[in-house]
């Protein structure tokens, strides 16, 4: 990064942190911040819309899609989650070789469940054996993301389906008195009105994503925690930046990131429910009210 | 092997008994569900003992917060956020070395004193993954208690005043069961999920110790030697399901007795609202 780098063993101290600290792996690790915040970005609005679907399909007439509905919601409760988070990850993954396997090798006669082994055809492989090495770490990046949005898009659906409920009946009734279509009803009063219901959760919801982040550890990414503990352990005289095990500091930088994110994350809902309960006919617009006043 | 052979050789295989090699060839449904039932030992016990001793640190923790000298009430708001605001995982990475790391600095810089045998159980699951369990659910406890105590009904304090009890007795006779029935539901909550967060201990920093692990550690064992996570995972949710259940019981009576002197429509019913992961 600097020119005075070049021989990191005869630095000051001073010196030889500002060149430890912008070194290529270090920037790798930066770079893993980025990794985290886009796994947000992306699984928000993601769980969001599944979340959405699922609560719709609960209160469906139609009562296989309602069955499906519940199940998805209630799928989450009672069992510990990072289950789920080891567990799609797997069946994902096998279910999309499974699907290629039928597609492309019809005529493949073995079975693919061989004992302990599952076996599907060369072809077949997602991604394929011969593929560069970022193919793999993305795909193993979007399965991630995948289950992530599943297992939050349950909770969500959850959250969702309360706020539909608590959406006073007395709208709904009036719409239909205006003559208004189940599917208008649904879209044009239900929907907008049942986002201030929903905010205390969602707003709960985003803090656990958040605090959720570090098990990508977990599904093989390569994130904050795999790089602090790459970086973290004791580097020998051998290399260009000897050091003891810093492990330690790594992680508490680490806790800083997080209490930093979730601080900044409670004041801006905390403003967000301000000001969508303002001029609300709840305990907190009432509040309002009165303080002007 | 016959069921009832592999349930004597691994009924209490999590614990270091009984066969010492982990099932490899044949690895059939008797097989994993006594494992990971096996498993299931550290899950209740780090559960439990968490449950037991964060109780008596939440309520202090929530009296502490609503004290009104700053000198007690900063301490417990800075406890509360940084257990509540920090991910689970990363306070076990983040125990795990220091539990591990600090004890060898003190080691080289006393140098001839050996307390190795002091520091060693804080480097293992069994105690340091239950020290950070403790003040974790202390922390999440505590903040629900502390938002009991705060609606604690005027009225009751102003019958205790006009009762002439004061500081610690009026606490104990009146404010403390109070705020025990209105955080009831919530804590019977904070405790499903407790047991939840017991299954991270053995994905972060604290080692299985000779593959002595807890029902999800068994669980990806199996997942990962027979490539078929549809048998394992869903013995784990079975099993977990069985412990809510019975956490919901022993909860639920609870409650009724801290609600007995109310009637019936004024109870407050435990309704299970998932507080999801931590």
């Amino acid at each position: 990064m600097f020119e005075f780098c070049a021989d990191p063993s005869s630095l000051e101290t001073g010196q030889w942190f500002a060149c430890y600290l912008t070194n290529g792996v270090h920037l790798r690790f930066y770079q893993s911040f980025v990794t985290v915040l886009t796994l947000l970005a992306i699984t928000a609005p993601v769980a969001l819309t599944f979340g959405f679907i699922g609560a719709a399909a609960s209160r469906s007439h139609i009562a296989p899609l309602r069955w499906l509905g519940k199940l998805y919601t209630s799928m989450v409760r009672g069992v510990p989650d990072i289950a789920f988070f080891l567990f799609f990850v797997i069946a994902l993954d096998q279910a999309l070789e499974w699907v290629n396997h039928q597609i492309r090798c019809p005529d493949w006669d073995e079975p693919i469940r061989q004992g302990a082994n599952f076996i599907v055809c060369q072809a077949a492989k997602i991604p394929l054996n011969s593929a560069p090495q970022w193919v793999h770490e993305t795909y193993n990046y979007f399965i991630a993301v995948f289950t992530f949005s599943i297992v939050f898009g349950a909770f969500a659906s959850n959250v969702l389906f309360g706020a539909m409920r608590a959406v006073p009946h007395a709208q709904l009734e009036t719409a239909e008195a205006y003559g208004m279509t189940r599917r208008q009803t649904f879209w044009r009063i239900l929907v907008p009105q049942m986002w201030v219901y929903a905010l205390p959760g969602l707003s709960n919801l985003w803090m656990i994503l958040i605090k959720a982040t570090p098990l990508l550890f977990l599904l093989g990414v390569e994130d904050i925690v795999y790089w602090a503990r790459e970086l973290g352990g004791s580097r020998t005289s051998q290399f260009a930046y000897p050091h003891p095990d810093w492990r330690l500091w790594y992680f508490l930088a680490l806790l800083v990131f997080y209490l930093g994110f979730t601080k900044i994350s409670e004041t801006v809902l905390s403003r967000i429910t301000r000001r969508l309960s303002h001029g609300q006919a709840t305990m907190g617009g009432e509040a309002q009210r009165k303080a002007a006043a | 092997m016959s069921c009832w052979e592999t349930i004597q050789a691994y009924g209490l295989r999590s614990l270091g008994m009984g066969e010492r090699l982990l099932p490899r060839g044949d690895i059939g449904l008797c097989e994993q569900i006594t494992l990971i039932g096996s498993g299931m030992i550290w899950n209740i016990y780090f559960g439990a003992l968490a449950l037991f001793f964060g109780f008596f640190l939440a309520v202090t923790v929530a009296v502490a917060k609503n004290a009104r000298p700053a000198l007690i009430r900063k301490p417990a708001e800075w406890f509360i956020f940084v257990f509540r605001g920090s991910p689970l995982f990363i306070q076990f990475f983040l125990a795990y070395f220091a539990l591990v790391r600090l004890p060898e600095e003190i080691q080289t810089a006393n140098g001839v004193v050996d307390i190795s045998w002091l520091t060693d159980p804080f480097s293992r699951a069994w105690l340091g993954a239950l020290i950070v369990l403790f003040l974790n659910t202390a922390a999440y406890a505590g903040e629900i208690f502390y938002g009991a105590l705060r609606s604690v009904p005027k009225g009751d304090l102003e019958a205790a005043d006009a009762y002439g009890m004061t500081g610690f007795k009026r606490f104990r006779r009146v404010v403390f069961p109070t705020m025990m029935r209105l955080a009831w539901p919530a804590y019977t909550n904070e405790a499903i999920f407790l047991f939840h967060a017991t299954t991270l201990v053995y994905f972060s920093g604290f080692p299985a110790f000779r593959q002595q692990g807890d029902a999800l550690y068994y669980a990806s064992y199996f997942a990962d030697r027979t490539f078929n996570p549809f048998v394992p995972y869903p013995i784990v949710a079975v099993f977990f399901i069985l412990l809510t259940l019975t956490v919901i019981t022993v909860f639920g009576l609870i409650n009724r007795r801290l609600n007995r002197h109310l009637p019936a429509e004024r109870r407050r019913k435990i309704r299970y609202r998932p507080n999801l992961i931590r």
